[in-house]
């Protein structure tokens, strides 16, 4: 989109009034978000707004409130920011308000995925609050006519000798509005007080209490709750439609646009009923199996495979994985509302900025006339790029003019949001009997190519990922396609250390590079869970895997257990080594590798789609199976520092190791190489 | 039809089919919306609330099955302010990434904890995996639900 002054002009107005309401009248407030919204719309996130108030206000009640385009998925960004501001503002936590995902009143951002909060949100945030402190100390040092540096900044006060006074005070009718200087100097990390430190989830007595309003808890005067007919069938269109009996019902309104049909009512169990009202018949056509996904995703291109070297031995292995869901415990949600001229949707999504054009379109209005709000969200996991709930909504509520609620279903959410891509990937490599790789091919259809890349050092690998027809709608999860990469290469290593009869761990140390990450994690993992041991009875296996993606890099250790009779695996101990750069919160980082780990045992052991004919056979979590309590052993997490790294984010790549790691458990166990995802016998 | 539902000590009427999800009651009729929705097909544990001190998966309980019991939800475990021994727990073990789950996560807890103050690992792992915690935070939850029973106890 070009840039467009009257576009802007009308965006400023709009988002000032807005932003006045939310933050009572703060008064660096006017200057700074005509900023945000030039760059937003003129530049498409080319660059960061940079000026300091496009980023922190200091209101008159020393009220701090930060503004951002990420969103709270469950990864502690909205943590993880206020602590950025305490530490560089060196201002009280309780001060802090992160206002998040809110089109009309923070910059302009891509989304929340590939765990980029870390790395560049929270430098940029650090950056901000370092200038807006930095302009306190100028405005106090002028005020009381002392040096700049006999100015003294902490927990909100500002103090000189005998002065002393609130940010509040001080900042009063200052506007912020003079860029970040590029020098602005940042707290050394040594001299951390909040960052580094682990600080509680920000709001955690809200979650504890239920107070918290996720998307699906919004209310308003007024309001509908909405239900949509969905097609049988992927791609089905409709034929015929009968709404005369629904439209019976007291109360109950019928919104009939193409394909898309929808009800809404003053209580939900009405909406249900005119649902069930509804008579149609569809045009469907048939569509693939998951039975046959593999065969078809796979094509048959033949791929020339290069020459084995002599004296080194060849191995050439196919690994599969299916389409899964991201089943968040919150499937999608949306609250729109229509004024006449503008829509409002609150709802639960990775891309605020994303699904705001999806809205427009979807309406036919401008972009400027849509506002898209993140309440905090019951996750995503990449599974909430889109804004399918929140489109629905939308067009509900213009055409009634009605608050529309819309929660989907956990049938709708298993069915009609989209998939982590199934794949195929083919592994065609040597190995010399001293244990050195010297061919590597590889090759992925459909998934994609996040994680394609070996870490190991082979003498010019070869990497291909085949675009192919997906029959099923697929899009992001948690660290892409790298997982299955990461299974199949990292099974692959281990399959060519038995060829060579050497141990797993040594075999990855001799292929690594000396600098790998990888080396350090490894070891870590090694050393705490004893590899090497004796196993203590027959049945049981050991594997060790590793993976690096995204500025994180992980190793796990697995011990299992596989019942001789049933052939049940059960999972006995998991140990992890991770390092992402300097460590910003200790304990909420371990959270979220354990969860990332734990979400992988699912992708290991039990998840798969089942399909035909564009429907989806198993949409229920009584038969698509998540990892319960009774799933989980004992896992130890090592988290290494590397203060003189900066930080990357570990939402995803902690997840790349589990599978491979069970799954060489399991050969280690039984003999048996397990090279379809979910592994099971 | 008119039902008489007690919910956190409070007797509502309320009108509504008998075969109504007490769930929908909960959460659009009296606004108690900490009481979550995750599959309406008992697979989840998002929704669970008390019965008379058990708990029950709301989601697949008919208001008629919850007329003339007591109800009490996550909003009505906290006492004058003070948070329940396994709401704490939570806090203190930063049990959660989402928060999605919590909800029906504490009041399964409280719900096992009122029956048996001591469970073992087993137990434990048996009444809780009615609860799924998508992001995987079930070992902070696990850590939390002996800390909170420690408490209950009078133990350190
Ligand atoms: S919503 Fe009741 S068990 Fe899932
Ligand atoms: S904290 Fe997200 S589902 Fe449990």
């Amino acid at each position: 989109m070009s840039f467009d002054p009257e576009l802007q002009t009308a965006d400023v107005e709009m988002s000032r009034r807005s932003l006045l309401k939310v933050l009572g009248g703060g008064i660096l407030v006017l200057a700074s978000v005509p900023d945000a919204f030039a760059w937003a719309m003129s530049q498409r996130g080319q660059t960061l707004p940079q000026k300091i108030g496009a980023w922190v206000h200091i209101g008159p009640d020393n009220k701090i409130t930060v503004l951002t385009g990420k969103v709270e998925v469950g990864q502690n960004a909205r943590t993880s920011v206020t602590q950025a501001v305490v530490e560089e503002l060196r201002a009280p936590l309780g001060s802090v308000e992160v206002v998040m995902g809110d089109t009309d009143l923070v910059p302009y951002d891509m989304g929340t995925f590939g765990s980029r909060t870390t790395p560049t949100m929270i430098p940029q945030i650090r950056r901000a609050a370092a200038a807006a402190r930095e302009k306190l100390t100028d405005l106090a040092a002028k005020k009381w006519g002392v040096d700049r540096t006999k100015i003294h900044l902490s927990a909100g006060k500002i103090t000189s000798g005998i002065h002393s006074a609130s940010y509040g005070e001080i900042a009063k009718g200052q506007p912020f509005d003079e860029p970040i200087s590029e020098h602005v100097p940042l707290t050394p990390n040594k001299d951390w007080t909040a960052l580094g430190h682990p600080t509680q989830k920000v709001g955690i007595r809200d979650f504890v209490t239920g107070k918290h309003e996720y998307t699906s808890d919004l209310k308003r005067p007024g309001m509908l709750y909405a239900k949509v007919l969905r097609a049988p069938s992927f791609g089905a269109t409709l034929k015929s439609l009968d709404t005369s009996q629904a439209e019976t019902l007291a109360g109950v309104r019928v919104v009939h646009d193409g394909d898309f049909v929808a009800v809404a009512a003053p209580t939900r169990r009405l909406a249900e009923k005119a649902l069930a009202a509804i008579k149609s018949q569809w045009n469907e056509k048939p569509g693939p199996s998951s039975k046959e996904i593999f065969k078809l995703l796979r094509g048959d291109d033949k791929i020339a495979s290069s020459k084995t070297p002599d004296g080194a031995k060849a191995l050439t292995a196919t690994y599969t994985a299916p389409y899964i869901a991201h089943v968040p415990l919150e499937p999608r949600a949306a609250l729109a509302e229509w004024d006449g001229v503008k829509m409002t949707v609150y709802t639960g999504t990775q891309r605020p900025f994303g699904v705001r054009p999806e809205v427009a379109t979807a309406l036919g209005i401008p972009e400027k006339q849509v506002r898209v709000l993140v309440p905090d969200t019951g996750s995503g996991y990449g599974g909430k790029h889109s804004g399918d709930a929140a489109v629905e909504a939308a067009k509900i509520a213009k055409a009634l003019g009605k608050p529309i609620k819309l929660v989907w279903t956990r049938v709708e959410e298993f069915t009609w949001a989209y998939f982590r891509p199934a794949g195929v990937d083919e592994i065609a490599s040597a190995v010399n009997p001293d244990g050195k790789v010297v061919v590597w091919e590889f090759d992925n259809y459909n998934s994609g190519s996040p994680g394609i890349e070996t870490p190991y050092a082979v003498p010019s690998p070869r990497t291909d990922a085949h675009r192919t027809e997906s029959p099923l709608r697929q899009g992001s999860y948690r660290c892409l396609g790298a997982t299955f990469n990461n299974f199949a290469r990292e099974s692959h290593m281990d399959e060519l250390a038995h060829e060579v009869g050497m141990d797993p761990l040594d075999f990855r140390m001799k292929n690594l590079p000396a600098d790998s990450h990888l080396r350090t994690v490894l070891q870590a993992a090694a050393d705490r869970f004893g590899w090497g041991k004796e196993k203590p009875a027959a049945g049981h296996g050991f594997g060790i895997a590793c993976g690096q993606e995204k500025g994180g890099s992980i190793a796990t250790v697995v011990e299992l257990s596989i019942d001789s009779q049933t052939k049940e695996i059960q999972l006995l101990r998991i140990v992890n080594a991770f390092e992402c750069g300097k460590i910003l919160n200790p304990d909420l980082l371990k959270n979220q590798v354990e969860g990332a780990v734990i979400m992988g045992i699912g992708g290991a052991l039990f998840e798969a789609i089942e399909f035909a004919n564009g429907q989806i056979l198993n949409p229920h979590l009584g038969r698509y199976r998540v990892p319960r309590y009774s799933d989980i052993p004992k896992i130890e997490t090592i988290l290494l520092d590397r203060p003189d790294l900066g930080s990357a984010g570990a939402g995803e790549s902690p997840i790349l190791a589990i599978a491979p790691a069970i799954g060489n458990a399991i050969f280690s166990a039984t003999g048996t190489r397990l090279r379809a995802l979910p592994m099971g016998f | 039809m008119s039902v008489e539902i007690e919910v956190n000590g409070i007797k509502h009427k309320i009108d509504a089919e008998p075969e109504t999800s007490l769930l929908e009651i909960l959460r659009d009729d009296l606004g108690l919306t900490g009481t979550k929705y995750g599959c309406g097909e008992s697979q989840c544990g998002a929704c669970t609330v008390l019965m008379n001190g058990f708990p029950i998966h709301s989601c697949v309980t008919q208001l008629s099955d919850a007329a003339d019991s007591k109800i009490v939800t996550i909003e009505g475990i906290e006492k004058n302010g003070h948070l329940h021994a396994v709401q704490q727990a939570f806090i203190d073990e930063g049990a959660m990434q989402c928060g999605y789950c919590v909800s029906g996560m504490i009041m399964a807890a409280v719900g096992m904890l009122n029956r048996n103050p001591n469970p073992n690992d087993e137990e434990i792992l048996m009444r809780m995996s009615g609860n799924i915690c998508r992001c995987g935070s079930y070992p902070r939850m696990m850590a939390a639900i002996k800390r909170a029973s420690r408490t209950i106890r009078g133990v350190k």
